[in-house]
């Protein structure tokens, strides 16, 4: 478990923008009648996309919007550890995943880079620009190491093609998302392996089909396993 | 050819995302051919279908497929059924779901289809992690274009009316355990359930509830159009089909693969990963199946296949079949005490032998990377990391013990020899100081 708290320092209320709102109240009708208490997660996500943060009114604000008990809400915000709960850098939050697989591809190097260039993990930078941290696995681990900035991954990551990245942002710039060397998603190195028969593209297998063993004829695969 | 599977035979071919993922492409590369013949078959039919293919959950139990659906009840009743997949793939070492959710996303909603007409269900919900970020934004564009083009929804041309609905969690990894995932999909904490009742009786707002991994639902129509033997003609009786294979660690070219299931794990590296660092003779070992199975060490790895039963035998797992590779320079006790904070990090809270356990072995394990332990400390690790496992509601207690087992199963001598050289460097400075005097 990780031990989560709430900012000292909060600000006096919170409003929902217009856009936040309707697409909270859409997400709202995808869930059963009464049963509105299920988009709390991605309405936290929306006020975090708006604000940079959760804060406290904010939390008392999505706990109105759903009829939902403020103390739930503020379970959820300080249970789940994607929603941060102080305020993140203006420029980008830095999200470097420290887990095994990326650790084994040279992680530490990358988390070096931000101590060096920010100071220490979970604060703000001094200029207030970033805010880093170590976070558990990304869920790209064939594109080991990798970080995520403002949400999108940076993969095939080196210390200094990440300091790059880093100080692309740092000038105002939105370097793109995705493999820093170049790779095909998660594509071998050097390109596909796989995959190469042209037959697979070329649209015959839209052609009409006969789906097999369709009732009336007895089932051939049940005797093949029998 | 390159591994063990002709590119004929493959389900998803567009994982690397060089082609089109979006509907015209995804039609072009054979989805949604003959759905609608699939989907006018009887929940039996379905079912029986894929039961013959011998289809395993591919989130890592590995339940028989078909047997699960039809768990669900027979018949319609005022509790609706509902379909929730799980795409919350937070297991270090997997990241094959993330491939299909943003490059083959419609193979996912046909699958959602299918498999919600075979257990009468009439809303799939797709619980995407919350750091899947670009992957859930595809995935809500391809199910806007079936959308539009009817092939979902109320009133479908396919005849069986299905919602399909995208929510997010919001980076725990406990929420993929089943009952979690449906705790935090009703907006609560992610803290699992007791079972029973099983989600097939009372799952997500207490009405029956099926819950499958991405991949699983992913490749339903393409079994159905091939045929369940085609399926089952590949591993072996057990472990039958094609699978999502991933490597990461000291390889050459890690990637993500479609193979065979029994596909070897010597073959699978040379073949698809660029082999190991500095050639197979430098390999260390190999955790198969995502951090929570136990380690194989390299000589086991010539002869061990990508199979459940293989595996186990070898006292590890298939789990999500993405393996992470260490070579000789690898410290694997460094390893498995990362891999030993992230289960601290990520324990629910809920069961005190995870909530309490998972902080003590990591403490202890990072004490053993330095070796500054007493040799009895690693058997009072083994007894408190058996002690976890298996008397916790989840699996999540026993996901944590099972890495530190591993490694102390093949590699306890590593350790022993870091805390007999921490101990002798401490000696020789005790007598530095009194010769200094």
């Amino acid at each position: 478990m990780s031990v989560r708290r709430l900012a000292q320092v909060q600000p006096a209320s919170f409003a929902f923008s217009p856009a936040t709102l309707k697409r909270a109240r859409e997400l709202m009708t995808h869930f059963p009648a009464g049963r509105q208490q299920s988009a709390v997660i991605q309405i936290l996500w929306l006020v975090q996309k708006q604000e940079g943060w959760v804060s406290e009114p904010a939390i008392r604000a999505v706990a109105e919007l759903l009829g939902m008990p403020v103390i739930r809400v503020l379970e959820i915000a300080t249970f789940y550890t994607m929603f941060m709960l102080e305020p993140v850098g203006e420029v980008a939050l830095v999200q470097v995943c420290g887990t095994t697989p990326c650790q084994t591809r040279g992680s530490e190097d990358l988390l070096a880079v931000c101590q060096r260039k920010f100071g220490p993990s979970n604060h703000r930078s001094a200029d207030g620009k970033f805010y880093w941290q170590e976070v558990e696995c990304m869920g790209a681990c064939a594109n080991a190491p990798m970080a995520a900035i403002n949400d999108y991954y940076y993969e095939d990551l080196t210390a200094e093609s990440f300091e790059k990245i880093l100080d692309d942002f740092a000038a105002g710039k939105k370097p793109k998302p995705g493999s820093a060397i170049k790779r095909q998603g998660a594509a071998p190195d050097g390109g596909p392996l796989t995959l190469t028969d042209p037959k697979l593209y070329d649209g015959s297998l839209a052609k009409k089909i006969k789906i097999p063993n369709l009732p009336g004829k007895p089932p051939k695969a049940a005797k093949a396993s029998a | 050819m390159v591994g063990i599977l002709a590119d004929k035979d493959r389900i998803f071919l567009n994982i690397y995302g060089v082609h089109d993922w979006g509907l015209e492409g995804a039609k072009a590369r054979g989805c949604w051919n003959g759905t609608g013949d699939i989907v006018a078959q009887t929940p039996e039919w379905i079912c029986d279908q894929m039961k013959a293919s011998g289809l395993r959950g591919r989130g890592g139990a590995g339940f028989a497929t078909g047997l699960k659906w039809t768990f669900m009840p027979k018949q319609e009743s005022e509790r609706p059924h509902y379909l929730l997949v799980n795409a919350d793939e937070s297991e270090p070492g997997a990241c094959k779901d993330r491939e299909i959710l943003r490059n083959d996303p419609h193979l996912l909603i046909e699958g959602c289809l299918i498999a919600c007409k075979a257990m009468r269900a009439h809303t799939a919900y797709i619980y995407v992690r919350g750091e899947y970020v670009h992957e859930r934004e595809r995935l809500l564009a391809a199910i806007k274009q079936a959308y539009d083009a009817k092939l979902i929804g109320v009133g479908n041309i396919h005849g069986w009316d299905c919602d399909v609905r995208v929510t997010h969690g919001g980076g725990a990894y406990i929420c993929g355990d089943e009952t979690a995932l449906m705790e935090s999909f009703e907006g609560k904490k992610g803290q699992p359930r007791l079972k029973p009742p099983f989600p097939a009786g009372a799952g997500i707002y207490g009405c029956p509830t099926t819950v499958n991994n991405v991949e699983t639902i992913a490749v339903v129509g393409a079994i159905l159009r091939r045929g369940a033997a085609w399926f089952a003609g590949f591993g072996t009786e057990k472990s039958t089909g094609t699978k999502l294979f991933a490597g990461s660690g000291h390889l050459n070219k890690p990637c993500v693969v479609e193979d065979a299931v029994g596909i070897s794990v010597k073959q699978l590296i040379e073949d698809h990963f660029g082999g190991v660092r500095g050639g197979w003779s430098n390999l260390k070992a190999v955790i198969p199946g995502g951090i929570s199975v136990r380690m194989i060490p390299a000589d086991q790895c010539d002869e061990a296949i990508m199979t459940y039963e293989d595996l186990q035998a070898r006292g590890s797992g298939l789990g999500t079949g993405t393996m992470i590779v260490f070579d000789k320079d690898a410290d694997l006790v460094k390893a498995i005490a990362r891999a030993a904070y992230f289960y601290k990090h990520e324990s629910c809270g809920q069961c005190t032998p995870c909530r309490e356990g998972t902080g003590w072995m990591w403490r202890v394990m990072e004490r053993m990377v330095t070796g500054e332990a007493e040799m009895a400390e690693i058997d009072l690790l083994l007894d408190v990391a058996s002690q976890v496992e298996g008397h916790t509601i989840c699996g999540l207690g026993d996901a944590a013990a099972w890495p530190i087992q591993g490694l102390f199963r093949h590699f306890r001598h590593e350790v022993e020899d870091r805390i007999n050289t921490y101990r002798a460097r401490k000696g020789s400075y005790a007598g530095a100081s009194i010769a200094a005097e």
